[in-house]
């Protein structure tokens, strides 16, 4: 297996990287970003690229990759800016499926991490979305209609080239040990905010599980969409009592206004798309993803406890995940270690 | 449907999901999303995945038992037509300015029965900040389709649907006890895909709790609202008649159970059969109105 993993200096893609690493029939490893991977990695070769990936044609044709693992679309708008986010979701994922569907392309299987936000968060939602649906009003932020755009895309490309495996995973509101998210930031403030008079439903999918699913789709052949999420929905208010916080309220009315002087201030971006969530909430049916065969560790209040777990650690020592470290250290040993007996044989 | 052709149209999905503005397709499926072992250790609310709160339902029966009791005095029949398991979809007729039907039937199933309601209303509901969250925790959940759909058939609860909508409780008291159309036959679609039977049920005396006189279009259209109405209450008690019901006396009649003689889980069922089942529900539900208001000596004393 040649596999090519977009957005490498993401989270998502190093982590990815570094999982592919551990498998003995990946044989080559690209990434590619604009940006160093966060984490360190052994065989994974590097490609710096500009943010609208017009070099991926060259490249996809030189390492006459298989599997396209497409990480980088960016669903935290508080990260870019709209015009930034638009070149890489829209145009990078327009280059990556060109050159993916070129003539004599060697790929064959094409998986995407997408985002539940792209369903929208409205008060004429169905309480759990599947698949097949499709948003009840029109995407007002730049970040929803730019994954409208990418799934556009891909629905073309699929259909153009039969021949590849088409995975589009949509996943919900991520939390975990390491990830950072408008909600994740939010849980960590001494008093989280809440609108008044709203405690909507929300699902919550651990980092782990992310992970997790993009690697099932890399090493199982699962075409179509799926939405990826932890069984169950809590309110926000049992949210934020998990994780032990207070709530202090914002107004229902002109809310993004109130809002306003906490960006301002730097405390906490809530952009549109997550003040709607907030109001509204979002539940999506996770079941075709478990029929497909994906087992999920986590449900949504196990998630949100993981995480609770993994903020009271940070709180008492300062550090986020001290065994992390350690592990991999061991881990390299045994991948690199001359000391090492592999297969019967010492190398 | 069988294991094999279950399979096949789970395959079939999948190929099709792709393909953008499909109507809505109901997969079988076992799994449910239920509680993880060692979840209720976790959780620290009683919110279910509908956002209804058992704990906040038991204190709002508490408070409206009275009510129940004395007010509106209500009193049932035909309480052993409702399924004391499996999903079921309860029709009634709709009536009150701010209708005073639906807590009560809701009130009566789960004291009575011990299973919950889940009554389906506007989405409006839900856009209304403590309104639309206190709604939701007494087992408000808003009329999509595919909500009704999972409740019935994945969650196999009971589902209460106002199929008049707010054509019932909108209309004048010159027009009492006189059913309005059935939507569009909606609600017979979606227990027929549930395979679930409808409970028709007939209930006297909302109309009388809470009689519209006028209704204001301009003032409805300016506050985004379904209808304005005027109220009986609001010229007895002034401001207060927003709220306060006349002691009506409440007769609910519950009739036998109608099943549907087709398979679950279609994409689509013959609108003709649609239209007609749902028109014999709606005569059922008017013949007894018609039948008990014959009975009916008072509207106070019943």
């Amino acid at each position: 297996m040649r596999v090519l993993v977009t957005g490498l200096g993401t989270f998502w893609g190093s982590r990815l990287a570094q999982w592919l690493e551990s498998l003995d029939f990946v044989d080559v490893i690209v990434g590619l970003d604009t940006t160093e991977p966060r984490l360190p990695l052994e065989r994974t070769e590097f490609v710096k690229a500009d943010s609208d990936y017009s070099i991926l044609d060259r490249i996809v044709r030189a390492t006459q990759v298989d599997t396209v693992l497409h990480t980088h679309l960016v669903v935290d708008s508080t990260e870019l800016s709209g015009r930034a986010l638009h070149e890489i979701n829209v145009i990078g994922t327009m280059n990556l499926l060109a050159a993916a569907g070129a003539s004599g392309s060697s790929v064959r299987k094409v998986i995407v991490k997408g985002s539940t936000l792209l369903y929208g968060a409205n008060y004429q939602d169905p309480y759990f979305f599947r698949e097949p649906m499709e948003r009840t009003r029109a995407p007002k932020t730049r970040v929803e209609r730019s994954l409208l755009d990418a799934s556009a895309f891909l629905r073309d490309f699929a259909i153009d080239n039969p021949h590849v495996t088409v995975t589009k995973l949509r996943f919900s509101n991520v939390l975990g040990d390491d990830i950072e998210t408008p909600f994740s930031k939010a849980l960590r403030l001494p008093v989280v905010p809440e609108i008044l008079g709203f405690d909507p439903r929300l699902q919550f999918v651990h980092e782990d599980d992310v992970t997790g699913a993009l690697g099932y789709a890399t090493t199982h052949d699962v075409p179509g969409t799926y939405n990826v999420a932890g069984d169950g929905t809590v309110p926000w208010s049992e949210v934020c009592a998990i994780v032990g916080k207070r709530r202090v309220p914002l107004p229902p009315l002109l809310t993004s206004w109130a809002a306003e002087p906490l960006r301002l201030l730097r405390i906490l971006d809530l952009p549109p798309e997550v003040l709607s969530l907030l109001r509204y909430g979002r539940g999506v049916d996770n079941s075709p993803f478990k029929r497909a065969g994906f087992r999920y560790r986590y449900s949504t209040a196990g998630t949100i406890d993981a995480f609770a777990r993994s903020l009271r650690l940070e709180t008492a020592i300062g550090d986020k995940n001290p065994t992390y470290q350690y592990e991999r250290d061991v881990e390299t040993f045994f991948r690199h270690s001359p000391a090492v007996v592999r297969d019967g044989a010492t190398t | 449907m069988t294991t094999l052709e279950a399979t096949e149209a789970i395959v079939d999905l999948s190929t099709e999901m792709d393909r953008p503005g499909l109507s809505l397709v109901p997969v079988p499926h076992e799994e449910r999303l239920d509680l993880e072992p060692g979840e209720d250790l976790i959780r620290r609310g009683d919110v279910d995945a509908w956002g209804r709160s058992e704990r906040v339902r038991g204190l709002s029966r508490a408070l409206y038992s009275p009510i129940y009791k004395y007010w509106f005095r209500v009193e049932w029949e035909g309480l052993e037509n409702v399924p004391t398991d499996g999903g079921a979809l309860l029709v009634s007729n709709h009536a009150g300015a701010i209708p005073s039907d639906a807590p009560a039937i809701m009130h009566g199933i789960e004291t009575e029965l011990h299973r919950a309601v889940y009554g389906m209303a506007e989405y409006l509901f839900r856009s209304l900040p403590v309104v639309g969250t206190l709604w939701s925790r007494v087992g408000g959940v808003p009329a999509h389709p595919d909500n009704a759909y999972r409740l019935l058939h994945d969650d196999k609860q009971l589902v209460l649907v106002f199929p008049e909508g707010s054509k019932g409780t909108g209309k004048q008291f010159r027009d009492r006890y006189r059913l309005r159309r059935f939507g569009r036959g909606g609600f017979v679609e979606i227990a027929m895909r549930s395979g679930v039977p409808v409970i028709p049920i007939a209930v006297v005396g909302a109309e009388e709790s809470m009689p519209t006189l006028f209704k204001s279009r301009s003032v409805a259209a300016m506050l985004n609202i379904p209808y304005f109405p005027i109220t009986a209450n609001m010229l007895a008690f002034g401001p207060a008649g927003i709220l306060g019901y006349f002691p009506s006396k409440f007769k609910i009649r519950v009739l036998p159970p109608v099943y549907f003689d087709v398979p679950a889980n279609q994409e689509r069922y013959p609108r003709a059969l649609v239209m007609d089942e749902s028109e014999r529900i709606r005569e059922q539900i008017q013949e007894a109105l018609y039948e008990m208001l014959r009975a009916r000596r008072n509207v106070w004393l019943g």
